[in-house]
Protein backbone atom coordinates (compact mmCIF):
# COMPACT_ATOMS: atom_id res chain seq x y z
CA UNK A 1 0.00 0.00 0.00
CA UNK A 2 0.94 3.43 -1.13
CA UNK A 3 1.98 6.18 1.47
CA UNK A 4 0.74 9.58 0.88
CA UNK A 5 2.41 12.79 0.89
CA UNK A 6 1.10 16.50 0.85
CA UNK A 7 2.45 18.51 -2.04
CA UNK A 8 3.15 21.61 0.20
CA UNK A 9 3.88 22.02 3.76
CA UNK A 10 0.72 24.08 4.56
CA UNK A 11 -1.54 20.97 3.63
CA UNK A 12 -2.49 18.39 6.51
CA UNK A 13 -4.43 15.20 4.93
CA UNK A 14 -5.15 13.37 8.13
CA UNK A 15 -8.13 13.02 9.19
CA UNK A 16 -9.49 15.21 6.70
CA UNK A 17 -7.59 17.33 4.18
CA UNK A 18 -7.54 21.38 5.26
CA UNK A 19 -4.81 23.80 4.76
CA UNK A 20 -2.99 25.57 7.75
CA UNK A 21 -1.79 29.01 8.17
CA UNK A 22 0.73 30.17 10.16
CA UNK A 23 -1.15 33.26 12.20
CA UNK A 24 0.99 35.87 14.11
CA UNK A 25 -0.11 36.03 18.04
CA UNK A 26 0.74 39.55 18.33
CA UNK A 27 -1.93 40.68 15.52
CA UNK A 28 -3.30 37.43 13.80
CA UNK A 29 -2.24 38.15 10.20
CA UNK A 30 -1.97 35.15 8.26
CA UNK A 31 0.39 33.36 6.76
CA UNK A 32 1.41 30.08 4.15
CA UNK A 33 4.87 28.84 4.06
CA UNK A 34 7.66 29.60 6.33
CA UNK A 35 7.89 33.19 8.22
CA UNK A 36 10.45 34.83 9.75
CA UNK A 37 8.61 37.63 11.20
CA UNK A 38 5.39 39.10 10.70
CA UNK A 39 5.19 41.17 7.69
CA UNK A 40 2.38 43.56 9.85
CA UNK A 41 3.72 43.85 12.90
CA UNK A 42 7.19 42.50 13.04
CA UNK A 43 6.23 40.22 15.60
CA UNK A 44 8.05 36.79 15.84
CA UNK A 45 5.69 34.30 17.69
CA UNK A 46 3.29 32.49 15.50
CA UNK A 47 0.72 29.76 16.30
CA UNK A 48 -0.66 26.84 13.70
CA UNK A 49 -4.42 27.41 12.68
CA UNK A 50 -6.59 25.51 10.79
CA UNK A 51 -7.67 27.81 7.27
CA UNK A 52 -11.94 27.41 6.88
CA UNK A 53 -12.04 25.00 3.75
CA UNK A 54 -14.52 26.79 1.88
CA UNK A 55 -15.28 30.22 0.39
CA UNK A 56 -15.96 31.95 -2.38
CA UNK A 57 -13.86 32.84 -5.21
CA UNK A 58 -12.49 36.14 -5.39
CA UNK A 59 -10.55 36.81 -8.73
CA UNK A 60 -9.89 34.33 -11.35
CA UNK A 61 -8.56 33.66 -14.75
CA UNK A 62 -8.34 31.12 -17.09
CA UNK A 63 -4.87 30.56 -18.13
CA UNK A 64 -4.26 28.97 -21.59
CA UNK A 65 -0.22 29.45 -22.53
CA UNK A 66 1.96 28.31 -19.71
CA UNK A 67 5.44 27.27 -19.05
CA UNK A 68 6.12 24.10 -20.62
CA UNK A 69 5.03 21.03 -18.88
CA UNK A 70 2.64 23.20 -17.07
CA UNK A 71 -1.14 21.55 -18.32
CA UNK A 72 -3.46 24.25 -19.94
CA UNK A 73 -6.12 25.20 -19.44
CA UNK A 74 -6.63 25.38 -16.32
CA UNK A 75 -8.61 27.46 -14.20
CA UNK A 76 -6.62 29.81 -11.10
CA UNK A 77 -8.36 31.67 -8.56
CA UNK A 78 -7.81 33.47 -5.23
CA UNK A 79 -10.31 32.45 -3.00
CA UNK A 80 -11.71 33.74 0.40
CA UNK A 81 -11.88 31.11 2.55
CA UNK A 82 -13.40 32.90 6.06
CA UNK A 83 -11.18 35.90 5.40
CA UNK A 84 -8.21 34.38 4.78
CA UNK A 85 -6.71 34.68 0.71
CA UNK A 86 -6.19 31.18 -0.67
CA UNK A 87 -4.09 30.74 -4.00
CA UNK A 88 -5.33 27.85 -5.63
CA UNK A 89 -6.39 25.72 -8.81
CA UNK A 90 -10.43 25.26 -9.46
CA UNK A 91 -11.22 21.40 -10.65
CA UNK A 92 -14.48 19.71 -11.53
CA UNK A 93 -15.02 22.74 -13.68
CA UNK A 94 -15.02 23.24 -17.24
CA UNK A 95 -12.18 26.07 -17.66
CA UNK A 96 -14.47 28.37 -19.95
CA UNK A 97 -15.53 32.08 -18.78
CA UNK A 98 -19.34 30.25 -18.91
CA UNK A 99 -18.92 27.72 -16.03
CA UNK A 100 -16.71 29.88 -13.61
CA UNK A 101 -17.86 32.95 -11.65
CA UNK A 102 -16.97 35.79 -9.70
CA UNK A 103 -18.62 34.92 -6.43
CA UNK A 104 -18.98 31.49 -6.77
CA UNK A 105 -18.90 29.09 -3.63
CA UNK A 106 -16.51 26.67 -3.30
CA UNK A 107 -14.80 24.00 -1.35
CA UNK A 108 -11.96 22.00 -0.76
CA UNK A 109 -10.71 18.79 -2.64
CA UNK A 110 -7.72 16.96 -3.12
CA UNK A 111 -5.93 15.68 -6.31
CA UNK A 112 -2.89 13.41 -6.53
CA UNK A 113 -0.12 14.90 -8.53
CA UNK A 114 1.97 11.73 -8.79
CA UNK A 115 4.10 8.84 -7.26
CA UNK A 116 7.85 8.68 -6.97
CA UNK A 117 9.93 5.50 -7.12
CA UNK A 118 8.95 4.37 -3.74
CA UNK A 119 5.54 4.34 -4.18
CA UNK A 120 4.53 7.39 -2.47
CA UNK A 121 1.42 9.76 -3.86
CA UNK A 122 2.10 13.69 -3.70
CA UNK A 123 -1.53 15.15 -3.12
CA UNK A 124 -2.15 18.59 -3.64
CA UNK A 125 -5.29 20.50 -2.52
CA UNK A 126 -7.99 22.72 -5.42
CA UNK A 127 -11.41 23.79 -4.68
CA UNK A 128 -14.48 22.84 -6.54
CA UNK A 129 -17.75 24.28 -6.86
CA UNK A 130 -19.58 23.45 -3.42
CA UNK A 131 -22.07 20.92 -2.85
CA UNK A 132 -22.38 19.66 -5.86
CA UNK A 133 -20.06 16.08 -5.22
CA UNK B 1 15.47 74.14 0.48
CA UNK B 2 15.93 71.09 -1.67
CA UNK B 3 16.58 71.95 -5.11
CA UNK B 4 13.89 72.10 -7.87
CA UNK B 5 15.05 69.18 -10.33
CA UNK B 6 14.43 69.08 -14.27
CA UNK B 7 14.71 66.73 -17.39
CA UNK B 8 17.33 68.77 -19.31
CA UNK B 9 17.71 66.28 -21.85
CA UNK B 10 15.42 62.83 -22.40
CA UNK B 11 15.43 60.30 -25.57
CA UNK B 12 13.64 56.77 -26.33
CA UNK B 13 15.29 54.47 -29.06
CA UNK B 14 12.26 52.84 -30.98
CA UNK B 15 10.73 50.00 -29.58
CA UNK B 16 10.91 47.16 -31.45
CA UNK B 17 13.29 44.13 -32.73
CA UNK B 18 17.21 45.16 -32.79
CA UNK B 19 18.98 42.21 -33.70
CA UNK B 20 21.76 44.20 -34.62
CA UNK B 21 22.00 46.09 -31.36
CA UNK B 22 22.63 44.74 -28.14
CA UNK B 23 22.54 46.25 -24.85
CA UNK B 24 25.26 48.65 -24.68
CA UNK B 25 24.24 50.09 -28.19
CA UNK B 26 20.90 50.39 -27.13
CA UNK B 27 21.57 51.80 -23.99
CA UNK B 28 24.38 54.35 -25.51
CA UNK B 29 21.82 55.50 -28.20
CA UNK B 30 19.46 56.63 -25.91
CA UNK B 31 22.38 58.32 -23.51
CA UNK B 32 23.93 59.96 -26.49
CA UNK B 33 20.51 61.26 -27.58
CA UNK B 34 19.52 62.65 -24.15
CA UNK B 35 22.95 64.31 -23.77
CA UNK B 36 22.48 65.74 -27.05
CA UNK B 37 18.74 66.95 -26.57
CA UNK B 38 19.93 68.44 -23.06
CA UNK B 39 22.86 70.27 -25.06
CA UNK B 40 25.44 68.33 -22.77
CA UNK B 41 28.14 65.73 -22.93
CA UNK B 42 29.10 62.91 -20.84
CA UNK B 43 31.96 65.30 -18.92
CA UNK B 44 29.58 67.17 -17.39
CA UNK B 45 27.21 64.34 -15.73
CA UNK B 46 27.96 63.99 -12.08
CA UNK B 47 26.39 60.99 -11.22
CA UNK B 48 25.05 57.99 -13.44
CA UNK B 49 22.15 55.28 -12.48
CA UNK B 50 21.58 52.55 -14.96
CA UNK B 51 18.96 50.17 -14.75
CA UNK B 52 18.58 46.53 -16.52
CA UNK B 53 16.54 43.89 -15.02
CA UNK B 54 17.40 40.68 -17.48
CA UNK B 55 21.07 41.12 -19.27
CA UNK B 56 23.47 39.96 -16.57
CA UNK B 57 24.41 43.10 -14.32
CA UNK B 58 26.59 45.74 -14.83
CA UNK B 59 25.18 47.82 -17.59
CA UNK B 60 26.38 51.56 -15.83
CA UNK B 61 29.95 50.35 -16.40
CA UNK B 62 29.18 48.42 -19.65
CA UNK B 63 27.70 51.50 -20.60
CA UNK B 64 30.77 54.32 -19.25
CA UNK B 65 32.87 51.93 -22.02
CA UNK B 66 31.00 52.89 -24.65
CA UNK B 67 30.39 56.65 -23.97
CA UNK B 68 32.89 58.38 -21.57
CA UNK B 69 34.68 56.69 -18.28
CA UNK B 70 35.07 60.13 -16.11
CA UNK B 71 35.38 58.19 -13.06
CA UNK B 72 31.35 59.78 -11.95
CA UNK B 73 29.33 56.69 -9.34
CA UNK B 74 27.82 54.50 -10.95
CA UNK B 75 24.34 52.95 -9.47
CA UNK B 76 22.98 49.57 -11.13
CA UNK B 77 19.46 49.52 -10.23
CA UNK B 78 17.00 46.26 -10.78
CA UNK B 79 13.38 47.06 -9.45
CA UNK B 80 11.24 44.92 -11.21
CA UNK B 81 9.04 46.28 -13.97
CA UNK B 82 9.37 49.70 -12.45
CA UNK B 83 13.71 49.58 -12.85
CA UNK B 84 13.79 52.78 -15.00
CA UNK B 85 11.84 55.07 -12.90
CA UNK B 86 14.49 53.69 -10.04
CA UNK B 87 17.13 54.86 -12.09
CA UNK B 88 15.51 58.02 -12.75
CA UNK B 89 14.58 58.36 -9.19
CA UNK B 90 18.39 57.65 -8.08
CA UNK B 91 19.68 60.40 -10.09
CA UNK B 92 17.02 62.71 -8.51
CA UNK B 93 18.01 61.78 -5.07
CA UNK B 94 21.70 62.26 -5.25
CA UNK B 95 21.05 65.70 -6.95
CA UNK B 96 18.57 66.55 -3.91
CA UNK B 97 21.30 65.75 -1.81
CA UNK B 98 23.68 67.73 -3.27
CA UNK B 99 26.39 65.17 -4.63
CA UNK B 100 25.87 66.40 -8.08
CA UNK B 101 24.18 68.83 -9.58
CA UNK B 102 23.77 66.89 -13.16
CA UNK B 103 22.97 63.41 -13.25
CA UNK B 104 22.31 60.49 -16.29
CA UNK B 105 19.28 57.84 -15.85
CA UNK B 106 19.20 55.32 -18.16
CA UNK B 107 16.95 52.26 -18.56
CA UNK B 108 17.40 49.27 -21.03
CA UNK B 109 15.95 45.47 -22.02
CA UNK B 110 16.34 43.27 -24.60
CA UNK B 111 13.19 41.00 -24.89
CA UNK B 112 11.83 40.66 -28.42
CA UNK B 113 11.16 36.44 -28.50
CA UNK B 114 11.52 36.48 -24.51
CA UNK B 115 7.80 34.58 -24.65
CA UNK B 116 5.60 34.46 -21.55
CA UNK B 117 6.90 36.21 -18.29
CA UNK B 118 6.81 35.14 -15.04
CA UNK B 119 6.66 31.23 -15.21
CA UNK B 120 8.91 29.30 -13.77
CA UNK B 121 9.34 26.33 -14.72
CA UNK B 122 11.59 23.47 -12.16
CA UNK B 123 12.55 20.35 -13.00
CA UNK B 124 10.47 18.01 -11.83
CA UNK B 125 11.30 15.33 -9.55
CA UNK B 126 12.71 12.47 -10.50
CA UNK B 127 12.91 9.07 -8.04
CA UNK B 128 11.74 10.57 -5.00
CA UNK B 129 9.77 13.62 -3.90
CA UNK B 130 11.96 16.16 -2.21
CA UNK B 131 10.46 19.13 -0.26
CA UNK B 132 11.95 22.65 -1.53
CA UNK B 133 11.68 26.41 -1.28
CA UNK B 134 9.63 28.42 1.73
CA UNK B 135 6.23 26.47 1.33
CA UNK B 136 8.06 22.90 1.39
CA UNK B 137 6.63 21.99 -2.47
CA UNK B 138 7.46 18.49 -3.89
CA UNK B 139 7.33 20.02 -7.44
CA UNK B 140 6.62 22.80 -9.65
CA UNK B 141 3.93 24.69 -8.38
CA UNK B 142 2.71 27.58 -11.00
CA UNK B 143 0.03 25.69 -12.83
CA UNK B 144 -0.98 23.20 -9.80
CA UNK B 145 -1.82 25.91 -7.00
CA UNK B 146 -2.47 29.15 -9.43
CA UNK B 147 -0.29 31.08 -11.70
CA UNK B 148 2.70 32.53 -11.79
CA UNK B 149 2.47 34.22 -15.17
CA UNK B 150 2.42 37.69 -15.49
CA UNK B 151 -0.67 37.15 -17.19
CA UNK B 152 -2.56 35.34 -15.02
CA UNK B 153 -1.86 37.67 -11.76
CA UNK B 154 -2.88 40.43 -13.70
CA UNK B 155 -5.92 39.22 -15.43
CA UNK B 156 -6.72 37.90 -11.58
CA UNK B 157 -6.20 41.65 -10.37
CA UNK B 158 -8.36 43.07 -13.23
CA UNK B 159 -11.23 40.57 -12.01
CA UNK B 160 -10.97 41.13 -8.70
CA UNK B 161 -11.73 44.96 -9.36
CA UNK B 162 -14.93 43.60 -11.22
CA UNK B 163 -15.77 41.47 -7.90
CA UNK B 164 -15.34 44.18 -5.66
CA UNK B 165 -17.05 47.08 -8.21
CA UNK B 166 -19.37 45.27 -11.04
CA UNK B 167 -19.32 46.29 -14.51
CA UNK B 168 -16.25 44.86 -16.00
CA UNK B 169 -16.64 42.06 -18.75
CA UNK B 170 -14.35 40.61 -21.15
CA UNK B 171 -15.18 43.28 -24.02
CA UNK B 172 -14.64 46.04 -21.38
CA UNK B 173 -10.99 45.11 -20.99
CA UNK B 174 -10.78 44.61 -24.62
CA UNK B 175 -11.89 47.88 -25.46
CA UNK B 176 -9.26 49.42 -22.98
CA UNK B 177 -6.96 47.61 -25.26
CA UNK B 178 -9.16 49.08 -28.84
CA UNK B 179 -8.22 52.25 -27.02
CA UNK B 180 -4.43 52.01 -26.87
CA UNK B 181 -3.86 50.03 -30.33
CA UNK B 182 -5.84 52.92 -31.66
CA UNK B 183 -3.37 55.76 -29.83
CA UNK B 184 0.05 53.70 -31.15
CA UNK B 185 -1.12 54.81 -35.23
CA UNK B 186 0.57 58.29 -33.70
CA UNK B 187 3.55 57.21 -32.53
CA UNK B 188 6.36 56.43 -34.32
CA UNK B 189 8.17 54.73 -31.89
CA UNK B 190 5.69 52.19 -30.88
CA UNK B 191 7.03 48.94 -31.81
CA UNK B 192 3.14 48.06 -33.32
CA UNK B 193 1.29 50.63 -34.97
CA UNK B 194 -1.77 49.12 -35.81
CA UNK B 195 -5.77 49.84 -35.13
CA UNK B 196 -7.57 47.04 -34.10
CA UNK B 197 -10.86 46.51 -33.67
CA UNK B 198 -12.62 45.16 -30.58
CA UNK B 199 -13.41 41.92 -32.85
CA UNK B 200 -9.54 41.28 -33.84
CA UNK B 201 -8.64 41.77 -30.12
CA UNK B 202 -11.21 39.89 -28.34
CA UNK B 203 -10.76 36.65 -31.09
CA UNK B 204 -7.14 36.80 -30.98
CA UNK B 205 -5.13 33.72 -29.35
CA UNK B 206 -6.31 34.09 -25.47
CA UNK B 207 -3.10 34.05 -22.68
CA UNK B 208 -4.98 34.02 -19.36
CA UNK B 209 -8.97 35.45 -19.49
CA UNK B 210 -9.39 37.87 -19.84
CA UNK B 211 -6.75 38.62 -21.59
CA UNK B 212 -6.02 38.22 -25.02
CA UNK B 213 -2.61 38.53 -26.84
CA UNK B 214 -3.36 41.76 -28.09
CA UNK B 215 -4.31 42.75 -24.52
CA UNK B 216 -0.80 42.15 -22.90
CA UNK B 217 2.16 43.99 -23.21
CA UNK B 218 4.42 43.34 -26.00
CA UNK B 219 7.63 41.87 -25.36
CA UNK B 220 10.64 44.57 -27.13
CA UNK B 221 13.90 45.72 -27.26
CA UNK B 222 14.58 49.40 -26.26
CA UNK B 223 16.23 51.95 -24.14
CA UNK B 224 15.25 55.35 -22.51
CA UNK B 225 17.77 58.12 -20.70
CA UNK B 226 16.98 61.19 -19.31
CA UNK B 227 19.73 63.97 -18.27
CA UNK B 228 18.33 65.24 -15.05
CA UNK B 229 19.78 68.75 -13.59
CA UNK B 230 19.57 70.89 -10.50
CA UNK B 231 17.31 74.23 -10.30
CA UNK B 232 20.21 76.09 -9.33
CA UNK B 233 22.51 74.53 -12.29
CA UNK B 234 19.39 74.80 -14.85
CA UNK B 235 19.49 78.81 -14.36
CA UNK B 236 23.47 79.22 -15.72
CA UNK B 237 22.71 77.26 -19.13
CA UNK B 238 20.90 79.17 -22.24
CA UNK B 239 17.55 80.33 -22.57
CA UNK B 240 17.01 77.68 -25.21
CA UNK B 241 18.11 75.02 -22.78
CA UNK B 242 15.90 76.39 -20.50
CA UNK B 243 12.47 76.82 -22.29
CA UNK B 244 12.77 73.36 -23.03
CA UNK B 245 13.29 71.96 -19.35
CA UNK B 246 10.55 70.17 -17.88
CA UNK B 247 10.41 70.47 -14.51
CA UNK B 248 9.84 67.42 -12.06
CA UNK B 249 7.56 68.37 -9.56
CA UNK B 250 7.41 64.70 -7.96
CA UNK B 251 9.70 61.89 -7.70
CA UNK B 252 8.13 59.22 -5.84
CA UNK B 253 8.54 55.55 -5.29
CA UNK B 254 6.71 53.02 -3.04
CA UNK B 255 6.31 49.15 -2.12
CA UNK B 256 3.27 46.91 -1.09
CA UNK B 257 2.63 47.31 2.41
CA UNK B 258 1.25 44.84 4.37
CA UNK B 259 -2.45 43.72 3.49
CA UNK B 260 -4.14 40.04 3.69
CA UNK B 261 -4.72 39.81 0.39
CA UNK B 262 -1.29 40.36 -0.61
CA UNK B 263 0.39 37.79 0.27
CA UNK B 264 -1.53 35.50 -2.07
CA UNK B 265 -1.93 38.20 -5.06
CA UNK B 266 0.40 41.05 -5.40
CA UNK B 267 -1.47 44.00 -4.16
CA UNK B 268 -0.97 46.52 -7.25
CA UNK B 269 -3.73 48.55 -5.73
CA UNK B 270 -2.80 50.22 -2.27
CA UNK B 271 1.29 51.57 -3.35
CA UNK B 272 0.07 52.91 -6.54
CA UNK B 273 -2.52 54.67 -4.71
CA UNK B 274 0.22 55.63 -1.85
CA UNK B 275 2.19 56.68 -4.67
CA UNK B 276 -0.19 58.72 -6.50
CA UNK B 277 -1.20 60.52 -2.76
CA UNK B 278 2.59 61.70 -2.42
CA UNK B 279 2.98 62.82 -5.83
CA UNK B 280 0.18 65.26 -6.05
CA UNK B 281 1.23 66.24 -2.74
CA UNK B 282 4.56 66.88 -3.65
CA UNK B 283 3.52 68.40 -7.02
CA UNK B 284 1.10 70.35 -5.16
CA UNK B 285 -1.63 69.58 -7.45
CA UNK B 286 -4.29 67.43 -7.37
CA UNK B 287 -5.54 64.74 -10.32
CA UNK B 288 -7.99 67.31 -11.95
CA UNK B 289 -4.71 69.31 -12.69
CA UNK B 290 -3.33 67.07 -15.28
CA UNK B 291 -3.70 66.90 -19.01
CA UNK B 292 -2.64 63.54 -19.61
CA UNK B 293 -1.36 60.49 -17.75
CA UNK B 294 1.31 57.52 -19.15
CA UNK B 295 0.17 54.46 -17.02
CA UNK B 296 1.39 50.82 -16.86
CA UNK B 297 -0.78 48.97 -18.86
CA UNK B 298 1.37 45.71 -19.17
CA UNK B 299 -2.44 44.15 -19.27
CA UNK B 300 -5.62 45.82 -20.24
CA UNK B 301 -6.94 44.44 -17.00
CA UNK B 302 -3.78 46.50 -15.29
CA UNK B 303 -5.34 49.83 -16.96
CA UNK B 304 -8.61 49.98 -15.54
CA UNK B 305 -7.65 49.19 -11.97
CA UNK B 306 -4.76 51.86 -12.01
CA UNK B 307 -7.51 54.84 -13.22
CA UNK B 308 -8.69 54.10 -9.53
CA UNK B 309 -5.72 53.77 -8.11
CA UNK B 310 -3.77 57.07 -9.86
CA UNK B 311 -7.06 59.09 -8.44
CA UNK B 312 -8.41 59.67 -12.22
CA UNK B 313 -11.76 59.05 -11.24
CA UNK B 314 -13.54 58.48 -7.85
CA UNK B 315 -12.81 54.94 -5.78
CA UNK B 316 -14.75 52.31 -7.35
CA UNK B 317 -15.67 54.23 -10.77
CA UNK B 318 -12.98 53.37 -13.50
CA UNK B 319 -15.68 51.67 -15.35
CA UNK B 320 -17.65 54.81 -15.11
CA UNK B 321 -14.46 56.70 -16.31
CA UNK B 322 -13.27 54.17 -19.31
CA UNK B 323 -17.33 54.70 -20.33
CA UNK B 324 -17.61 57.93 -20.28
CA UNK B 325 -14.61 58.24 -22.94
CA UNK B 326 -12.33 60.20 -20.70
CA UNK B 327 -8.85 58.20 -21.64
CA UNK B 328 -9.54 58.78 -25.25
CA UNK B 329 -6.82 61.16 -26.67
CA UNK B 330 -9.43 63.40 -27.24
CA UNK B 331 -11.32 62.87 -23.93
CA UNK B 332 -11.18 65.00 -20.74
CA UNK B 333 -8.11 62.74 -19.05
CA UNK B 334 -5.66 61.34 -21.92
CA UNK B 335 -4.33 58.02 -20.88
CA UNK B 336 -1.47 56.09 -22.68
CA UNK B 337 -1.39 58.30 -25.55
CA UNK B 338 1.66 56.21 -26.71
CA UNK B 339 -0.29 53.01 -27.49
CA UNK B 340 0.79 52.50 -23.83
CA UNK B 341 2.67 49.18 -23.28
CA UNK B 342 0.30 47.16 -24.99
CA UNK B 343 1.59 48.41 -28.46
CA UNK B 344 4.05 50.39 -28.05
CA UNK B 345 6.02 47.80 -25.90
CA UNK B 346 7.35 47.20 -22.87
CA UNK B 347 11.44 46.72 -22.43
CA UNK B 348 11.16 46.23 -19.22
CA UNK B 349 14.14 48.54 -17.48
CA UNK B 350 13.36 50.86 -20.62
CA UNK B 351 9.90 51.96 -19.55
CA UNK B 352 10.21 53.87 -16.39
CA UNK B 353 12.25 56.38 -18.47
CA UNK B 354 10.12 55.86 -21.78
CA UNK B 355 6.29 57.16 -20.03
CA UNK B 356 8.40 59.95 -18.46
CA UNK B 357 9.99 60.55 -22.32
CA UNK B 358 5.70 60.70 -23.76
CA UNK B 359 4.87 62.86 -20.97
CA UNK B 360 7.86 65.43 -21.45
CA UNK B 361 7.70 65.35 -25.23
CA UNK B 362 3.75 66.30 -25.25
CA UNK B 363 4.94 69.33 -22.44
CA UNK B 364 7.60 70.38 -24.62
CA UNK B 365 4.65 70.64 -27.44
CA UNK B 366 7.16 68.57 -29.47
CA UNK B 367 4.89 65.16 -30.09
CA UNK B 368 4.20 65.93 -32.98
CA UNK B 369 0.33 64.51 -34.81
CA UNK B 370 -0.26 62.76 -31.31
CA UNK B 371 0.14 66.13 -29.41
CA UNK B 372 -2.31 66.75 -26.97
CA UNK B 373 -2.50 70.36 -27.69
CA UNK B 374 -2.01 72.84 -24.21
CA UNK B 375 -0.19 70.37 -22.17
CA UNK B 376 1.24 71.63 -18.87
CA UNK B 377 1.27 69.16 -16.15
CA UNK B 378 1.43 65.48 -16.68
CA UNK B 379 1.82 62.05 -14.82
CA UNK B 380 3.94 59.05 -15.76
CA UNK B 381 3.71 55.80 -13.83
CA UNK B 382 5.00 52.33 -13.15
CA UNK B 383 4.52 49.14 -11.37
CA UNK B 384 6.51 46.48 -11.13
CA UNK B 385 5.84 42.78 -9.64
CA UNK B 386 7.19 42.31 -5.56
CA UNK B 387 6.96 45.18 -5.58
CA UNK B 388 7.84 48.51 -6.29
CA UNK B 389 5.74 51.54 -7.75
CA UNK B 390 7.40 54.43 -9.03
CA UNK B 391 5.06 57.98 -10.06
CA UNK B 392 6.80 60.99 -11.62
CA UNK B 393 4.87 64.62 -12.32
CA UNK B 394 6.38 66.69 -14.83
CA UNK B 395 5.25 70.19 -15.73
CA UNK B 396 6.08 72.70 -18.83
CA UNK B 397 8.74 75.14 -17.84
CA UNK B 398 7.74 78.57 -17.68
CA UNK B 399 10.52 81.06 -19.05
CA UNK B 400 10.38 84.65 -18.98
Amino acid sequence: MSTRIPFVDYLVLDPQPHLVAAECTGCAARYFGRRNACARCSGTGFRSVDVASSGEVRAFTIVTFAAPGVPVPFVAAVVDCDGTSVRTNLTDVDASPEHVHLGMKVELTTTVVGTDDDGVEAVNYAFRPAGEH
Amino acid sequence: MAEDLWILGIHMTKFGKHPSADLVDLASEAALGALADGGVTMTQIGVLAAGNLLGGGGIGQLLQKQIGQTGIPVYNVANACATGATALRTVCLAIKAGEADLGLAVGVEKLSGAGLLGARPRKENTGTWTRSGRDGAVGTVDGRIGTETMAGVFAQVGMEYGHKYGGTSFELFARISEKNHAHSTLNPLAAYQKKMSLEQIMNDVMIAYPNTRPMCSANTDGAAAAVVISGSALARLSREQRRRAVKISASVLTSDPWSESCQILPDVNTLTRNAATQAYEAAGIGPDALDLVELHDCFATAELVHYDNLMLCEPGGAVDFFESGAPWRDGSMPVNVSGGLQSKGHPIAATGIANVWEVATHLRGEAGPRQIEGARVGLAHVIGLGSACGVHILERAVTG
